[in-house]
């Protein structure tokens, strides 16, 4: 129907004690026909900075590339690193930019703060309206099973591990009833000084 | 004719290597009331001279020294309609990188950015260059900054100065009197002596503007502030 469920993709961020955790699946699809299973769609934007761009592939590719270059401008303009909340900000602004013709990306900003390692998860609709929450965040044609699963298995102060087993859970469970996602998933952990990236064996009908 | 060869443009370099639009402008400014800037342990203080060539003028109605951003604040020497263009574009700038960032513009950055307009008007058709030097002044990163700003877009990042008439006593007077250990109250101080030094008849608080910055942000010192200040001076 919509154009944000071409492709299909479920994705969630979630708030840990003193880590985060992002996570998608990797089916790239055209409607109902699973064409790759290997599709990125959560990209690093720094140490301790990732970007999920689920909706249609094709914006996501071109607003990862704009917002990488909007990055790399900022840094280099101002010598230091973006902390996530200056990147949804900016991501918000840029998607805004494009109100009457918008990027079909409903975008997951997932990091700690450079400076005080504060964990930060948003996300927005495909115009930049951010969505701050404390607990969790979710994307994706999955959407709705994904506000399920982590509404029933999210609590608060998470540790790297127990975060890795809830997102995990949380994922596979909503795109196992979703047919447009699912095919592989990947995790991140992100902790101060270490990010752990997992593949996620999953089932693959 | 031999004097008309380099006039054909304002910003042609002239055979020994200068710009003399743009030190034509420097002079203009070297012309302008006295300002003084001085970075303190806690904060930054600017100061300016505002004498009025009448006494029907009527007093703290137009003001030299301005607010950019609640935590960056500026005063000038030179020419007083340039001025008020570039305080005009400096507090759109800082409004467009808050909407962009949700983040108050880094001092520095608004220099930059202040500096580059500056900068564009030496080498634009149809312009002049500008006939103010700007001394801005900010708190962030927890710390004071203080930078002037030339006409050529040259600026400079300094503990303490002193522009306009005078200049050059101002900034020996500033050499023996700055300490990196200063106090705000202290450098209020330094900075109504400092343009005492150069001051023509008896400084009031009518006649010149002080504007503070610190973590709680920049302000413009009320003359009944401005003239506890001046209690204290011989």
């Amino acid at each position: 129907m919509s154009i944000l469920t071409y492709n299909g993709g479920a994705m969630l961020a979630m708030k840990g004690d003193g880590c985060v955790s992002i996570a998608a699946d990797k089916r790239y699809g055209i409607q109902m026909q699973t064409v790759g299973t290997n599709f990125q769609k959560i990209f690093e934007m720094g140490p301790h900075l990732y970007v999920g761009l689920p909706g249609l592939a094709t914006d996501t590719q071109t607003v990862m590339e704009k917002i990488r270059f909007r990055k790399n401008l900022y840094e280099l303009r101002e010598n230091r690193k973006i902390s996530p909340k200056v990147m949804a900000s900016m991501l918000s602004n840029m998607l805004y930019e494009k109100r009457f013709g918008p990027f079909f990306v409903e975008p997951i900003v997932a990091g700690l703060d450079p400076v005080t390692y504060e964990p930060f998860i948003c996300n927005m609709d495909l115009i930049g309206c951010i969505n701050k929450p404390d607990e969790f965040v979710v994307g994706g044609t999955a959407s709705a099973q994904l506000y399920g699963m982590c509404e029933s298995v999210w609590e608060p102060n998470l540790g790297p591990d127990d975060l890795f087993e809830t997102t995990s859970q949380a994922l596979m469970n909503a795109f196992d009833r979703d047919a447009i996602s699912g095919w592989g998933a990947v995790v991140y952990i992100i902790e101060k000084d270490k990010v752990t990236i997992k593949d996620l064996k999953t089932r693959m009908d | 004719m031999a004097t008309e060869r380099y006039s054909f443009s304002l910003t042609t370099f002239s055979p020994s290597g200068k710009l003399v639009q743009i030190e034509y402008a420097l002079a203009a400014v070297a012309a302008g009331a006295p300002s003084v800037g001085i970075k303190a342990s806690n904060g930054i203080v600017i100061a300016t001279e505002n004498k009025h060539k009448s006494i029907l003028y009527e007093e703290h109605s137009v003001h030299k020294v301005e607010m950019v951003t609640d935590h960056i604040g500026m005063v000038y020497s030179g020419m007083g309609p340039d001025y008020r263009l570039l305080v005009k574009q400096a507090r759109k700038m800082a409004q467009q990188y808050y909407l962009v960032y949700r983040e108050p513009i880094p001092t520095v950055q608004l220099v930059q950015r202040v500096a580059a307009v500056m900068q564009e008007y030496t080498q634009s058709g149809g312009v002049r260059p500008f006939g103010v030097s700007l001394l801005i002044c900010g708190w962030d990163n927890n710390r004071p900054y203080l930078f002037q700003c030339d006409p050529s877009g040259a600026y400079f990042a300094w503990k303490a100065t002193a522009m306009g008439k005078n200049y050059i006593n101002g900034k020996q007077f500033l050499e023996k009197r700055f300490s990196e250990d200063l106090e705000l109250d202290d450098a209020v101080h330094t900075a109504i002596l400092t343009l005492k030094e150069s001051f023509e008849g008896q400084l009031t608080a009518d006649n010149i503007e002080v504007g503070i910055c610190d973590q709680n942000g920049f302000r413009r010192l009320e003359p009944s502030h401005v003239k506890d200040y001046l209690a204290n001076i011989p």
